[in-house]
């Protein structure tokens, strides 16, 4: 009996292990423990959440490979980290470290600005982000097995988190309920590979699992994107940025679960401190849009 | 291949599956398309008229963490005393006596678990795995796909529980005991429903029919 390592299916497989959970960004150890213990699926390990990466400006690379081994061996669940778009060799290093899932993530300063990277060539799964039906299906087309809808990191807004997802539901649901011999026009306009258009019309649903990213700061924005359709959520600087951590990130956790029960929502939003101040997303520059990094 | 009769009426038969955390919408999916009646479980009061949990896998901290703060943890105890529960990987920890970690457990099978025996996820992995209790649902079982991810052991089963399947090097990968199933991989990621009709012959023995 033959065994087959690092199977499209084992990729996808660990997404789908994801569902229903909340992914946390942390800048160390202590962080990642306190994850952890708030009920984490997984973490994103990084050397700044991306509030700092916005204030602090600059160059925004992989972390150093010490800070993320760190990581992987003070919690138990998986752990995973962002190369920038484009930087396969990133990637590489990542997969040596043997981090659970990489994210090529336009938080990080692009290193290509035309080529994503070929993700069927590593054994390590990875996750992207996509602000419509088009650009999902082009990362699942270059490898990806796991989608996270782009929503604005670092502003603790959620506008954009909600208008991607709902682009992205929106155009499943037209393409859909469009005759067949529209299939080709509508591959071409949005950009996506025909076969992948397909997939996702007979299956209703996007071909591997999607979560939203990007400016979630409290359990109602978690349930409010998990109502409109996604996964499960990550949760950036909304955590570690704000009053208490470990009982903002809990309540999150939670929020992700029961989603669909207001009562209980109600009783986990109480109390919890102090929400990241934030930032309006209409209030930024046009060059401090990251969501609009990747093509 | 040829299938058995379905033993008694599937549709009058109410599963649970734990919708804490994980894949409980995969498995959800394999019961209604067996033509069972499926139902997410996330609160203590959505137990009691059930025939059969599954707990699905996931991330065995978050469910378990999720379990003791929502109260489920006594009620499925005894749930499980006199019913089928099935755990699928995070849902075989649970079930567990012992995982070498202080973690909330069911603590209902007599096994002990390695987490993440294999390593991480680059050592996920599929393979064939004869199952030979699956007998009850085809005379000559063909292999099962066995589909493991960051995937567990089952290091050692006591007392009433038994092996029911294994790895070609012997390590055991599934396991029984009365109407408790516990598998390190999982059957609701693999296209094949051979384990869930399985699972819902124990529940048949369990109910006595």
């Amino acid at each position: 009996m033959d065994s087959q390592v690092s199977t499209f299916t084992t990729k996808k497989g660990l997404a789908q292990m994801l569902k229903g959970g909340v992914i946390m960004d942390v800048v160390t150890a202590d962080h990642a423990k306190i994850a952890e213990e708030a009920g984490a699926v997984a973490v994103m390990a990084l050397e700044r959440v991306p509030a700092d990466i916005r204030a602090d400006g600059g160059v925004a690379r992989m972390s150093a490979p010490e800070l993320i081994t760190e990581i992987m061996n003070s919690v138990s669940i998986p752990v995973m980290a962002k190369v920038r778009i484009g930087h396969f060799v990133e990637a590489q290093i990542l997969e040596a470290l043997e981090v659970d899932y990489i994210d090529e993530s336009e938080v990080l300063t692009p290193a290509d600005e035309a080529y994503h990277i070929n993700k069927h060539q590593f054994k390590t799964p990875f996750v992207c982000g996509c602000r419509n039906l088009g650009e999902a299906l082009r990362r699942i087309g270059e490898g990806a097995a796991m989608i996270r809808t782009k929503g604005e990191a670092g502003t603790g807004d959620v506008i954009e988190a909600v208008r991607h997802a709902r682009t992205v539901f929106g155009e499943i649901k037209q393409l859909c309920n469009m005759p067949e011999e529209e299939l080709m026009t509508f591959a071409k306009n949005i950009g996506a590979p025909f076969e992948l258009v397909k997939e996702t019309r007979e299956l209703g649903q996007l071909p591997v699992v999607n979560f939203a990213a990007g400016g979630i700061a409290t359990p109602a924005d978690a349930a409010l994107m998990m109502q409109l359709g996604v996964d499960g959520v990550f949760v950036g600087s909304g955590i570690f940025k704000a009053g208490n951590p470990a009982k903002r990130g809990e309540a999150i956790v939670k929020a992700v679960t029961h989603y669909n029960n207001p009562e209980i929502l109600a009783e986990i939003s109480r109390n919890l401190g102090e929400a990241m101040v934030g930032r309006n997303v209409s209030e930024l520059e046009d060059n401090e849009h990251l969501a609009d990094r990747g093509w | 291949m040829k299938e058995s009769r379905p033993p008694f009426d599937l549709g009058r038969l109410k599963v649970g599956v734990l919708a804490l955390q994980g894949s409980f919408q995969e498995h959800l999916a394999v019961l209604t398309g067996i033509g069972v009646q499926a139902v997410e479980v996330r609160l203590p009061d959505q137990i009691h008229d059930l025939d059969g949990i599954i707990i699905p896998g996931g991330e065995s901290t978050t469910i378990g963490k999720l379990a003791v703060d929502f109260d489920l943890l006594e009620p499925l105890r005894n749930f499980g005393k006199k019913k089928a529960i099935w755990g699928t990987c995070a849902g075989a920890i649970f079930l567990s006596k012992d995982a070498h970690r202080n973690q909330p457990l069911l603590e209902l099978m007599d096994i002990t678990v390695d987490r993440n025996a294999f390593g991480r996820q680059i050592a996920s992995f599929e393979t064939e795995l004869d199952i030979p209790a699956l007998e009850v649902i085809n005379s000559t079982p063909a292999p099962f796909p066995g589909i493991f991810i960051r995937a567990p052991l089952i290091t050692a089963v006591e007392g009433e529980a038994e092996a029911l399947a294994k790895l070609p090097d012997g390590r055991i990968v599934a396991a029984r005991q009365g109407y408790l199933l516990a598998t390190a991989f999982h059957p609701e990621l693999s296209g094949d429903d051979r384990v869930h009709r399985y699972f819902l012959h124990l529940i048949q023995e369990s109910s006595g029919r």
